[in-house]
């Protein structure tokens, strides 16, 4: 199945780039949920422990989520360039 | 109350559309996602309430202000005009014929467009309420705050203790004007971007580029000795990797305001694209059974823009306030870097 997607999409030369736009940002998706998800557990699972220091880790987790998320964005950026040219 | 927010509701999702694919013509979501991110030198509110913004070139030293109108006719399409011409949303010199020419050394481009004028509204609205706060702190300082007031004076007062004096530390009062107004212009920009007809500013890389350059700048300029010794000489590393050490933190220097940059400009055009590609469904069905489900994902969507709006205002702050805490701090403690 996935192989003649692929041969199809090879055979059509076009489709190519946009193809791996989309499975780019498929793989951005990922990452991302993957980094933002562990901080996000992470910071409720110190909340948790220590409530009273919820501010302080709530801030340091929106730090931590923008830098991850700002990577990721680069990596949209590409994407975006490359299903619209 | 409840009859405002249908009515909102229905205005929000109705001007998304306001611009009708070409009659005749299939109907292309990525044409239309990209027109409506884009800058223009028209602001299309809906079809009919078009405002054509004044054009305004240097030409090799010479003043050319007419108004884009000039460059559309009675059908909507595209025409020269005194020897220029729209093309590709940019102003080329024609020739007679209409064909652009391939010269174009000396040609600014200097126009109101739809980023500009939207850019003004923002400055006459921050203008005007920041003012108003201003006079009556200065009139008098010790009054409970009213009006207005009590709902930014939090907002300042969260902008002052949580993120200037929490990562700049004592010096924080220096970089306060710059902290607010960042914030507030950024905020403000990012909510009048997602109003009906709103322009997509802070989704402009050229605008998120000057501020995130403003921030370097600031950064650069305030630095301390110890900033820079830790650049050039960063303590605890031998000399012999000072070839490797130097150009990483010199790009280093660089790629914060980069990543600052991208960060504001990819998180709101990307959500300029999801709902308009949410409202692009109904099209692309040709069908009216998903037209409430494209509508309610979007009006889930605008709501999460508006906490965007306020989330991506405030990290750019935060983030800015901590490369200032950074070039200003103070390295008393030598065993830190052990």
């Amino acid at each position: 199945m996935l192989l003649a997607i692929l041969l199809q999409a090879v055979s059509e030369g076009a489709g190519l780039g946009i193809m791996g736009a989309g499975i780019g940002a498929g793989l951005v998706a990922l990452g991302a949920g993957l980094g933002i998800g562990r901080i996000g557990g992470s910071a409720m699972e110190s909340i948790a422990r220590q409530p009273e220091a919820g501010g302080k880790i709530q801030t340091a987790m929106i730090i931590s989520s923008a830098l991850i998320e700002g990577v990721t964005l680069f990596g949209v950026v590409v994407c975006l360039l490359i299903a619209i040219a | 109350m409840k009859r405002l927010f249908v009515l909102l509701f229905s205005f929000l999702t109705l001007t998304a559309f306001a611009e009708a694919p070409e009659e005749g013509g299939e109907f292309q979501p990525g044409d239309m996602i990209t027109h409506h991110i884009a800058d223009d030198y028209t602001w299309h509110f809906a079809d009919g309430a078009v405002v054509y913004l004044p054009v305004i070139l240097v030409d090799n030293g010479e003043f050319k202000v007419f108004s884009s109108h000039n460059f559309y006719n009675e059908h909507h399409e595209t025409v020269a005009y005194d020897g220029y011409a729209l093309e590709h949303g940019h102003i080329v010199k024609v020739n007679e014929a209409g064909e652009p020419l391939e010269d174009h050394a000396g040609l600014y481009d200097f126009s109101i467009t739809k980023n500009v004028a939207s850019m003004f509204v923002s400055v006459a609205l921050l203008l005007g309420i920041f003012f108003v706060i201003a006079g009556r702190y200065k009139r008098n300082p010790k009054a409970a705050p009213r009006g207005i007031q009590s709902f930014f004076e939090p907002i300042i007062i969260f902008i002052r203790d949580e993120i200037a004096k929490a990562n700049i530390g004592p010096k924080y009062e220096r970089y306060m004007p710059y902290l607010l107004t960042v914030f507030f212009f950024i905020w403000f920009n990012n909510l009048l971007g997602l109003m009906p007809g709103g322009a997509n500013l802070t989704g402009n890389i050229a605008v998120t580029l000057v501020l995130a350059a403003i921030t370097l700048l600031i950064t650069v300029f305030s630095g301390n000795k110890s900033y820079w010794k830790h650049i050039f000489a960063t303590p605890g590393v031998p000399t012999w990797l000072a070839p490797i050490m130097i150009p990483v933190e010199l790009i280093g220097i660089l790629t914060k305001p980069f990543s600052l940059m991208v960060r504001l400009f990819a998180n709101i055009t990307a959500g300029h694209i999801i709902i308009l590609s949410l409202f692009s469904l109904i099209f692309i069905f040709r069908s009216v059974a998903v037209g409430p489900l494209s509508v309610a994902f979007a009006t889930f969507m605008n709501f999460l823009e508006l906490f965007v709006a306020l989330l991506q205002a405030y990290i750019f702050t935060l983030l800015s306030a901590m490369y200032f805490g950074g070039a200003v701090e103070e390295h008393d403690h030598a065993e830190d870097h052990h």
